[in-house]
């Protein structure tokens, strides 16, 4: 009863599992198996793969991260204020508006001091 | 299958991830597979969260935990130099002073667990998720509006100090 609404969702994570497990199970339970290093090699693009793999990434990276949870966390404290946005007085508007603006803000700051540019 | 079945097992696989996405952090030698553990962790608790009947803050969990923070902390592994190079023991000469901090957070949580009286919903609580969350916008707007504004200006402020440190680590 109460899983009802989520029974589907469950359905679905069910198939998503199963379907590469079925798939690859059989695919591995009647193929022919002859490895040899050429094709068990690294494949990228048909060019073999150059260094290592677990390098050290760009900082800026975790700008653009950052600024992505900002705004996640912004639509979720949204969503309940949309809402109840019928049930809710003038003020909560201009408050929802306030919470906008320092967001914004935040966002016109990472802009300007050009945290946003690949470089 | 009767309902109450189904739930025991859902709640047992729920379990199972977010206890052994649990382990497989604190006992992965690759610090960035010990993140990977942590969303199957995370992953559990949204799971949690739908046996809850808490639809909202399944997808608050799902969106914030797994989609942002564990994202955060994967990105945060990958531009840490050596972290990302060599597999390393996941001990140091402390874990004596950890264990005891560990064994008396379990210590007082139980402690809680038992001695709190758990009040159960009433029904109005139980409503359907829109009316939920209504309410949850009208309390957030209402008396907990200190906490909404004073959240953009964390956020505000977190942002800032993250373009600070990164562009004094560039130039």
């Amino acid at each position: 009863m109460v899983l009802s609404d989520f029974t589907f969702v469950g359905i679905l994570i069910l198939v998503a599992v199963l379907l590469p497990i079925v798939g690859l199970g059989l695919a591995w339970l009647i193929r022919p198996k002859k490895p040899n290093p050429i094709k068990q090699s690294t494949y990228e693009c048909g060019i073999e793969t150059i260094g290592d793999t677990w390098v050290q990434f760009k900082a800026q990276y975790y700008i653009y991260a950052l600024v992505f949870v900002v705004f996640d966390i912004e639509a979720v404290f949204l969503l309940p204020w949309a809402v109840a946005y019928h049930q809710l007085p003038l003020y909560a508007l201009v408050e929802a508006v306030i919470l906008i603006a320092i967001l914004v803000l935040a966002l016109v700051y990472t802009w300007r001091k050009g945290a946003l540019r690949w470089s | 299958m009767p309902t109450n079945v189904v739930q025991i097992v859902v709640f047992a696989i729920l379990t199972l991830m977010t206890l052994g996405g649990g382990l497989g952090v604190v006992s992965s030698r690759n610090l960035f597979h010990g993140a990977l553990f942590l969303v199957l962790s995370f992953a559990g608790v949204v799971g949690y969260y739908v046996l809850l009947d808490a639809g909202f803050l399944a997808a608050v969990q799902l969106l914030i935990y797994i989609g942002a923070i564990a994202i955060l902390i994967l990105f945060a592994i990958m531009l840490s130099r050596g972290l990302m190079s060599q597999r390393q023991s996941q001990r140091n000469e402390q874990w004596w002073i950890a264990l005891l901090v560990v064994v008396l957070t379990f210590v007082v949580l139980a402690v809680v667990l038992w001695q709190v009286d758990w009040p159960v919903a009433s029904d109005q609580a139980l409503a359907s998720p829109s009316v939920a969350i209504s309410q949850l916008g009208q309390e957030l707007l209402g008396p907990y509006v200190i906490p909404f504004e004073v959240a953009s200006v964390l956020l505000l402020v977190a942002l800032v100090g993250a373009v600070i440190l990164a562009r004094e680590t560039e130039t």
